[in-house]
């Protein structure tokens, strides 16, 4: 029943495998003239001892990181409904193709003549996002959701400001993912919560109620956190509109809606994406991620700096080096002067910029809409299928309705009833082999269950969930003890987590 | 399936999307592909770009052309590292939180302060959310004194955020290539240095830090990590944060990213530190285990009072960068900084005997130093690169005052013989150059 197939005792650290002496790495032989440190580097700035690393040779490190990657489960090995996360499959070509030397080795500051090829995989990236979007300019910058949000806000500012504008509240739905009101803090404003309706939607009324002048800016998931679509999305529009701040798009549950429905169309002046959900970028464990921004015409005059730009040649294209005649070439912009300036180093994660584009080349138009169809389906068919294993009498929606690609479910009634909690259930799947969906978020739902299948499950993997989750229910039934106390199978059991913040060791001791 | 959910077709299921915002038409892109065209286009493009294998490249500037070993690809391309989630689960994430735990004791080692992260995104905008830190940490005041020495990247990324916070980042002037500090006073949140700063001068930082603490401010540095393998700890120094860039550890060049920002505290400053942290504890029958801890700083407990909005970071690059710590070893990271100081000490002779090229500091420097040219800067790299050198990276978009400034790197993958022919095309290049300029002149 277990994934996990060797390495169930406790693992020493790479720390504890150390042995005095041992090593892996073999300098490449001094080949220039020997000076005295000293002379090099005054004593008062130089180090007095080697820092404490690891004495470990080359097959230790290979055989301790292997055991460590037995102790993880992955999307490759089995069925991860995370909800807001949209783990879908990693196309293999993706690393193939970003570990191409002429990607993967060039260097940022390469002269932009002498990186064309990445500058146009950019730009292309770019105008794809934007289509996407339907919106016209993009931003590759922010180096992963919660960054391109910042962005976003501050872009809002900027706006404000060159407007003549002191405004300093930000609106977000309660139920929105924890990084909106971070976001809104860390770029300066204060935040106002907007209530959600007895449907799932935004309450209209609140919304009106909060909405004045000083408002800057409407932070909204769309399909919201609870897999819905805001119904009343035309009227949200207008009102925050009306008192002049923006709308900002959360892009965490894009893969609903690509080539369905577009933020730009739905009055959207800012939207991120995050490419390590709809667009393949393997999650990594935490990162890497991208959080690209699409914006509107009124706020492209703030984007960050630089931007990739396509510029036509003049002449014989004296500015590539001449010899060019006709055609078009790629560059950075930097003379950007309403710009809200750098987010970070560099030009963004281009290796991500990379897998992303392999992807939308791969599927194209029709593919990118056939994600959301299938991502949208897959979700309303394993929703019917928990009704008709009877597991909805426990863990009822959260909102009747049909839902976008994830759904809420409440395990409310399964912890009255059944006596267990959704925890409960989460670790007893994964004895099933089975990552939980996400937990206890959105916040607004009791014993919350946030489940996303994708679009890239198979029908039997849906049918099979359905039934282990019936099947836990019913064990829970018989004996709710089994469940309280899982899991059973896995390298390591239920995690004391309030001792680990109480007393927090944070690094090997020595 | 659509019967089971009881609808007649998929556009059923979009039915509260409204009419009117639905797309009538198909996206604007080109249609989908095979696998062996898309491999075909990304390779296309790829061989447009001039690579580090295609020239030999002294360009730096806070990302370096270290060899990456090939254990790294092996391991980091696994499933099981590269696919999964933030670990949630961490019954089923141990692998990578465990990592996470090395990870952070080795930075801890490096930077000799007590509490790592598990990551931040990059380097630059690494000194932005410490400057976030700073900001929470010393209450109100109204400026960050950031030398001009730090990468004008980190820089510029601060002042888009201090803006926001209502706040100022004042530029301490460089005097012979290192940080002179102003008078500081009262409302200085922190002082901002690089190690080594852009120019690759080694900085006094435990000058920078007694006079940030005279006022009461905190100290921030963006420290490189393969050169504190030879350089004093910031934390030994009254640093209070410790963050920089992490490509230079088993990342690739990748033009810029991902690769990953380091981000090491005090003890004083552990529950304000941005980010996934991993701790150790205990399962239900004793067995030792590691956990996401200290999440009340987090975004998705704390919300708007969270010490950083960061949710995804980089934790496969961190986790790259361990590996690299443990292949490298104690005494491996002082060898490989040592070639490279030897080297570098090596070029900076070498390149400033050339006719027409100048040193531009003479403070000590590890990997990179500055050269002045008396020749325009652009054109001498043009012709180097026809030679297929492409010698450094120009100084002036970035800093004017140091107008024909080239900033040159070193790393391991730089033999004598690469520097030798450095040397020739650059004196090639130089003296052509003035011999145009002559010509002209007369």
């Amino acid at each position: 029943m277990s994934w996990f197939t060797a390495a169930a005792d406790d693992e020493l650290t790479i720390y504890e495998r150390s042995k005095p002496g041992r090593r892996a790495f073999a300098p490449p032989p001094l080949d220039v003239p020997e000076r005295p440190v000293e002379e090099l580097i005054p004593d008062a700035l130089r180090r007095t001892e080697p820092p404490r690393l690891p004495e470990v040779s080359e097959p230790e490190i290979v055989r301790h990181y292997n055991r460590l990657s037995k102790r993880n489960f992955d999307l490759d090995t089995g069925f991860y409904p995370l909800g807001s996360c949209t783990m879908k499959h990693n196309p293999k070509l993706h690393e193939r193709v970003a570990a191409l030397p002429g990607h993967s080795r060039l260097h940022p500051l390469q002269d932009p003549r002498h990186a064309q090829g990445a500058l146009e995989l950019m730009w292309q990236l770019q105008e794809a996002l934007a289509e996407v979007a339907g919106l016209p300019y993009v931003s590759l910058q922010p180096s992963a959701g919660s960054h391109g949000e910042l962005a976003g806000v501050l872009l809002t500012r900027a706006l404000h400001e060159d407007h003549g504008e002191e405004r300093t509240k930000v609106l977000t739905p309660e139920n929105a993912h924890g990084t909106n009101p971070a976001t809104v803090t860390m770029a300066g404003y204060d935040l106002v919560k907007v209530a959600t309706d007895a449907s799932g939607n935004v309450d209209l009324d609140d919304l009106r109620s909060k909405a004045n002048e000083e408002v800057a800016c409407l932070m909204l998931t769309n399909p919201s956190t609870l897999g819905l679509f805001e119904h009343g999305i035309e009227e949200i529009e207008r009102i925050v509109h009306g008192v002049g701040a923006t709308l900002y798009y959360d892009g965490a549950n894009l893969n609903a809606i690509m080539g369905i429905s577009r933020p730009g169309d739905m009055g959207f002046d800012v939207v991120h994406f995050n490419l390590h959900k709809s667009f393949t970028q393997p999650h990594g464990g935490g990162g890497p991620g991208a959080g690209p921004i699409a914006v509107s015409e009124r706020i492209e005059p703030y984007l960050p700096r630089p931007q990739v730009v396509r510029r036509e040649h003049q002449g014989n294209g004296a500015e590539m080096g001449g010899g060019f005649v006709g055609g078009c070439y790629y560059d950075l912009d930097y003379d950007r002067p309403k710009s809200i300036g750098r987010l970070r180093g560099f030009q963004g994660n281009y290796g991500v910029f990379v897998r992303s584009y392999a992807y939308i080349r791969s599927l194209g138009a029709a593919g990118l809409r056939e994600v959301s169809e299938v991502a949208v389906l897959n979700a309303n068919y394993l929703l019917a299928r928990l009704r008709r294993e009877g597991v909805l009498e426990y863990l009822p929606e959260a909102y009747e309705r049909l839902c976008m690609h994830e759904f809420v479910l409440s395990g409310a009634p399964m912890r009255n009833q059944l006596g267990i909690k959704t925890l409960d259930l989460a670790k007893r799947l994964l004895d099933f082999g089975v990552h939980p969906p996400t937990v206890y978020f959105p916040l607004i739902v009791d014993e919350a269950l946030l489940v996303e299948p994708t679009e890239t499950e198979t029908k039997e993997t849906l049918d099979r969930f359905a039934e282990i989750i019936a099947e836990i229910l019913r064990e829970a039934k018989d004996n709710p003890e089994v469940a309280r106390h899982a899991p059973y199978t896995t390298p390591v059991r239920r995690l004391d987590e309030a001792a680990a913040a109480r007393r927090p060791v944070l690094r090997q001791a020595m | 399936m659509l019967a089971t959910i009881g609808v007649s077709s998929i556009e059923a299921l979009f039915a509260d999307i409204p009419k009117s915002l639905r797309l009538t038409r198909p996206l604007a892109l080109d249609a989908g592909r095979s696998e062996l065209e898309v491999f075909e286009e990304l390779r296309e493009l790829a061989d447009r770009n001039v690579s580090t294998e295609d020239e030999l490249s002294f360009l730096g500037g806070g990302m370096y052309d270290h060899y990456v070993p090939a254990l790294i690809d092996s391991i980091i391309e696994r499933s099981e590292f590269l696919t999964p989630y933030t670990p949630y689960q961490p019954e089923i994430s141990q692998g990578g939180l465990q990592a996470m735990f090395e990870y952070q004791t080795a930075i801890s080692e490096l930077t000799g302060l007590p509490v790592s992260n598990a990551s931040v995104y990059e380097g630059p905008s690494a000194v932005a959310a410490a400057g976030y830190v700073a900001k929470a940490a010393t209450g109100k005041r109204s400026t960050f004194v950031a030398s001009r020495g730090v990468h004008p990247h980190a820089r510029e990324a601060l002042a888009t955020l201090a803006h926001a916070w209502g706040m100022e980042v004042v530029e301490a002037p460089l005097r012979d290539g290192v940080t002179d500090l102003p008078e500081l006073d009262d409302q200085v949140s922190a002082v901002i240095v690089q190690q080594p700063n852009f120019l690759g001068a080694v900085e006094d930082l435990a000058a920078a830090s007694s006079a940030a603490k005279a006022v009461g401010a905190l100290t921030i540095c963006s420290c490189d990590p393969l050169t504190l393998a030879l350089l004093r700890p910031p934390g030994d120094v009254g640093v209070d944060i410790a963050v920089g860039e992490g490509q230079t550890l088993g990342n690739r060049l990748d033009f810029g990213g991902p690769s990953f920002g380091f981000f090491a505290v005090t003890e004083a400053l552990m529950r304000r530190i941005p980010g996934r942290i991993a701790g150790e504890t205990r399962d239900l029958d004793g067995k030792r285990g590691f956990v996401l801890t200290l999440q009340t700083r987090e975004q998705h407990i704390r919300r708007e009072k969270a010490t950083s909005n960061i949710c995804t970071a980089q934790a496969l690059n961190a986790l790259a960068g361990v590996i690299y710590l443990s292949w490298l070893g104690p005494r491996g990271i002082v060898e490989l900084a040592e070639l490279m100081l030897q080297r570098t000490a090596y070029a900076r002779e070498r390149l400033q005997s050339i006719h027409g090229v100048h040193a531009l500091h003479d403070q000590p420097v590890v990997r990179e130093f500055a050269l002045k040219l008396d020749a325009p800067v652009d054109h001498v790299i043009a012709r180097c690169r026809e030679q297929g050198v492409n010698p450094g990276y120009p100084l002036k978009a970035e800093y004017p005052e140091l107008a024909d400034g080239l900033l040159v790197a070193i790393t391991e993958q730089r033999t004598r013989a690469d520097i030798d022919r450095l040397a020739d095309v650059l004196e090639a290049s130089v003296s052509k150059q003035l011999e145009a300029y002559e010509e002209v002149k007369a």
